[in-house]
């Protein structure tokens, strides 16, 4: 039997009762009195002079209350870099550009207006491509980056790679390319600002960083972060995507100052494709080398990003896919560089894996391709390399826990490497890294948590660690009931308002669980010590003797001496100089901000995994067919099952889409696939015929409970298992995501052409 | 304007509606009922599915006029007297829900097909919800609600 009450089992998520019954309020769902639909006018170019904007004929359709254009409005930009503004004003650079807004009392009319805005463009020269962006005579996009190259790069280096692969006995390489996709969260983007007493701003926003979020609307709007209240309606996904404070937000704020009015703005699906921003797509170009024994000697990586024409946290994604290639195996000399390149094209932001799966779709492909030259085991050549406990790698991480070699190990059993395998069928293995104790890229890496214990024994955990789908705060309830002792339905998780709940960094790097689950668990710890304060001496027991069970307060020496929870609490109460017991805490974790050296250990632990998929390739078709996926993932220790498999078998259907199927088509600049139809998400049919999961736990010291972050790297292996499950089938590899059908087909037939002249 | 009148969740209303409205958007702004998501407004992803008759239509793309004289259940309807619907309790028990916003028309769509399937198989289960997207699930442990909620109902009928 399990030592615990609830850690380890399935629990169902404690908001799902709301979502079963149509009870859950989507942004999408509120509506405040008075409220007004903005809409936003976008560009008709890629790249344009705006030589003029009429927005009179706006004002003729009928409950129209407001219309902006930059000369309207004085905010400072959003991104990055700060270089996006909120509506443009001398120029457009893609088709997404803000151009104008307006507010109307509802969608239609605004729709309309916007319809109506004559705005007359100078087209100017674009660039779609990055190479072509730094050639020299290309359109340049921003001042601040000559020859469209921005200023913030990457460059790391140990050891002496060139050398170490010129004496490498053997080497691979490869340029790697990888594409746009985007979230696709069912709830499309919304905004909803509401100005209240002395200009604050109440926003009711589907944010992954709500209280970083307060900095930037104040920044950007000039309003005092004092005054500004985020609240936050349940969440339709974000994986990412809502990592950032992107134009729209700011423009429903600026119509609802203009209006006195609530403003909110709800994409369509058409917006959410063609408007938000992407995953980062990436041409690497990578280079490794081993020793005859197969030990890996060097690693090198040159990568150029596609900015897109404005900057948001894809830029910075190189500086999680330098991990996995610094530090899933021993690698002694690695050098990586990074670039990014302004574009007329989409701009990308945060989307799960950040960064890594590209990258792992580089490196684990040429784990295989090194290993066929050693003559080695696919498997056998990556445990030889494996990293391990104690290890500290070339960016100075500290692996406490690691269970990689288990997990390579039990995922090459499970799909059956090295059996025998029908025509066109393959197994493919890759191993993945990441963070898993938080991810310090902020100067605060932390969360804060209240744990307010009322008059009926109910215990309220307020917190800024928000809820987007993840089951996050299932686990945070979790942890609270099985710390105190008590009963599931008497926690509540309070985490929708940063008037309430203490400041967090944010939802990603997959580190929720891992850092509110901390700070849960510190402030349910001083809620305890309080208890024991005052139930001692009513007990007449010694504080420290004092243990919770079954939502009471239990003398472990004399089980005669106990009291509930609820009596307690009311006993401190309500009394004379009476006091109320609220615990609180605020974890941030023991690691460490890198400095441009990328040095640091940035995780305070690391998760691993190893995914092994066997595919089936219908050469006539170019389609292929998942027959198998096995995952198995150290997760430090399994927190809710039934979460965990959730996370998985989500990033399992997202992953794939990334790797065959899911594809933004642009044609200069302009998206033509927006709608579901044309961009191909897995649907229920298309996932493996046979899934797998299997957890290791390695009990993380560090860990709520032992567990680490795992959201993310369920994603990360999935380009690069299928990559090389492909190229076991037919003796194909693919460089360049996705392997959708029509290129699978076009090697097919490239391969059998390129073989039938020698044949004759 | 044209006048209709229409069952939703055994309750009649009559109502004028403009020739353009949705029922999407008739059960949704028209008589408060959220709970129906809309997720594209163009048919591809079943999140706004409702039962209309007894059929599973995305309501994004149904014209409420269309509907006078007709019945509609919607996600508000589905529990009745205060007991969930096997599917609700097993989309809750199975962990089929992550961020919600497509459970109320997959959920819909599934009591559907159990009506007219009370014993399906897996896959009949999951080509029966071939035209709802979910992004966060990987549809996995919805086709396990669907089977559990199957095994529910069979189990009710027989006691």
């Amino acid at each position: 039997m399990s030592e615990f009450a609830f850690i380890g089992r399935k629990v169902p998520k404690i908001d799902a009762f709301d979502k079963v019954t149509g009870r859950a309020v989507y942004g999408h769902d509120m509506v405040l009195p008075g409220m007004l639909y903005g809409k936003i006018l976008r560009s008709a170019h890629a790249h344009a002079k705006i030589a003029s904007i009429d927005v009179r004929p706006a004002f003729e359709v009928p409950g129209v209350k407001a219309v902006i254009t930059a000369q309207d409005v004085k905010t400072g930009n959003v991104g990055f870099l700060q270089d996006n503004p909120i509506l443009k004003g001398g120029r457009v650079r893609s088709f997404r550009d803000e151009v104008a807004a307006v507010a109307a009392v509802s969608e239609d009319a605004a729709a309309e207006a916007c319809s109506r805005i004559a705005v007359r463009y100078e087209p100017l020269p674009a660039v779609f491509d990055p190479f072509e962006a730094m050639a020299p005579g290309a359109p340049l996009l921003h001042d601040s980056a000559p020859g469209n190259v921005i200023g913030f790069k990457y460059d790391f280096r140990e050891g002496d790679p060139d050398a170490a692969l010129a004496s490498s006995a053997f080497t691979a390489e490869g340029t790697f390319r990888t594409h746009y996709v985007t979230h696709c969260c069912m709830e499309t983007c919304f905004a909803l600002a509401a100005i209240g007493r002395a200009g604050s701003l109440n926003f009711y926003s589907s944010t992954q960083i709500p209280y970083l979020m307060q900095n930037t609307l104040s920044r950007v709007t000039g309003i005092p972060a004092s005054r500004i209240r985020i609240r936050q309606p349940v969440i339709g996904g974000a994986f990412g995507s809502k990592l950032d404070v992107y134009p729209y937000e700011i423009i429903a704020i600026l119509l609802a100052q203009r209006t006195g009015r609530p403003v909110r703005i709800t994409y369509t699906r058409e917006e959410e494709f063609a408007c938000t921003p992407t995953r980062q797509p990436m041409i690497i170009k990578m280079a490794a080398g081993c020793d005859r024994e197969g030990r890996l000697t060097a690693r090198k990586a040159e990568v150029v990003l596609d900015n897109g024409a404005y900057t948001s946290w894809g830029i910075t994604t190189p500086h999680i896919m330098l991990t996995g290639i610094s530090s899933l195996y021993r690698v002694p000399n690695v050098s990586f560089k990074a670039y990014s390149v302004y574009t007329n094209n989409a701009f990308a932001t945060a989307f799960r894996g950040y960064g890594n799966p590209q990258g792992t779709f580089a490196s684990e492909q040429l784990m295989d391709e090194l290993a066929e030259k050693a003559g080695i085991d696919k498997v056998e050549f990556r445990l030889r390399n494996a990293n391990e406990p104690g290890s500290v790698t070339p960016q100075n991480f500290r692996i406490t826990t690691c269970g990689f070699k288990e997990c390579l190990a039990k995922a090459a059993e499970r799909i059956g490497f090295g059996r025998p395998k029908a025509e066109n069928e393959g197994v493919g293995i890759s191993g993945m890294f990441h963070v898993g104790g938080g991810g310090r890229v902020y100067k605060s890496d932390g969360c804060g948590v209240i744990a307010k214990l009322d008059d009926f024994g109910r215990l309220s955990i307020m917190t800024g660690a928000t809820e987007i789908g993840t089951g996050s705060d299932t686990a945070m309830a979790m942890i609270a009931a099985e710390t105190m002792g008590m009963p599931m339905d008497a926690v509540s998780v309070i985490n929708d308002d940063t008037d309430v709940g203490p400041w967090d960094v944010g939802i990603h790097a997959s580190r929720t669980t891992f850092i509110a689950g901390n700070a849960v668990l510190a402030a349910c710890e001083d809620v305890k010590d309080q208890i024991r304060e005052f139930a001692a001496p009513m007990l007449g027991s010694d504080a420290r003797n004092l243990v919770f069970r079954d939502w009471k307060v239990c003398d472990v020496l004399d089980p005669s001496k106990s009291m509930e929870i609820p009596r307690v609490a009311r006993a401190v109460h309500f009394k004379e100089k009476g006091r109320m017991i609220v615990g609180r805490a605020f974890y941030d974790p023991p690691n460490e901000f890198q400095g441009k050296d990328l040095r640091g250990n940035v995780s305070s632990t690391y998760a691993f995994a190893a995914h092994a998929v066997r595919v089936k390739v219908d050469p006539a078709t170019g389609k292929i067919r998942v027959l198998k996926f096995v995952a198995v993932h150290d997760v430090g220790k399994v927190i809710n099952p039934l979460g965990l498999e959730g996370q998985l078998h989500g990033a399992i259907a997202q992953g794939l889409g990334y790797a065959i199927s899911e594809q933004l088509v642009f044609d200069r600049g302009r998206l033509l696939n927006d709608g579901f139809t044309d961009y191909k998400m897995l649907l229920a049919r298309d996932m493996p015929g046979e899934i797998e999961l299997h957890f290791v736990e390695t009990g993380d010291p560090e860990g709520p409970y032992g567990a680490k972050g795992v959201s993310e790297a369920g994603l990360i292996p999935i380009p690069a298992a299928v990559a090389n499950a492909v190229a076991d089938a037919l003796g194909i590899r693919f460089r360049t995501l996705p392997m959708c059908p029509e290129k699978v087909r076009a090697a097919v037939l490239e391969r059998d052409g390129a073989a039938r002249p020698g044949a004759d | 304007m044209i006048p209709i009148r229409i069952a939703v969740n055994g309750d009649v209303y009559e109502r004028e509606v403009p020739p353009g409205t949705t029922l999407l958007d008739f059960l949704r702004d028209g008589l408060g009922l959220t709970g129906t998501n809309a997720g594209c407004r163009a048919g591809d992803c079943g999140a706004c599915t409702v039962l209309l008759d007894g059929k599973s239509v995305n309501s994004c793309i149904v014209l409420a006029c269309e509907c006078d004289g007709s019945e509609v259940l919607t996600i508000e309807g589905l529990s009745r007297g205060g007991a969930l619907h096997p599917l609700q309790q097993a989309f809750m028990d199975e962990g089929a829900v992550q961020c919600g916003f497509c459970t109320p028309g997959m959920i819909m769509r599934c009591a559907e097909f159990l009506a007219r399937n009370p014993d399906p198989t897996p896959a009949e289960a999951r080509a029966a919800i071939e035209g709802n997207i979910c992004r966060c699930t990987g549809y996995e442990n919805i086709v396990r609600a669907v089977i559990a909620a199957a095994g529910a109902m069979k189990g009710r009928a027989k006691a």
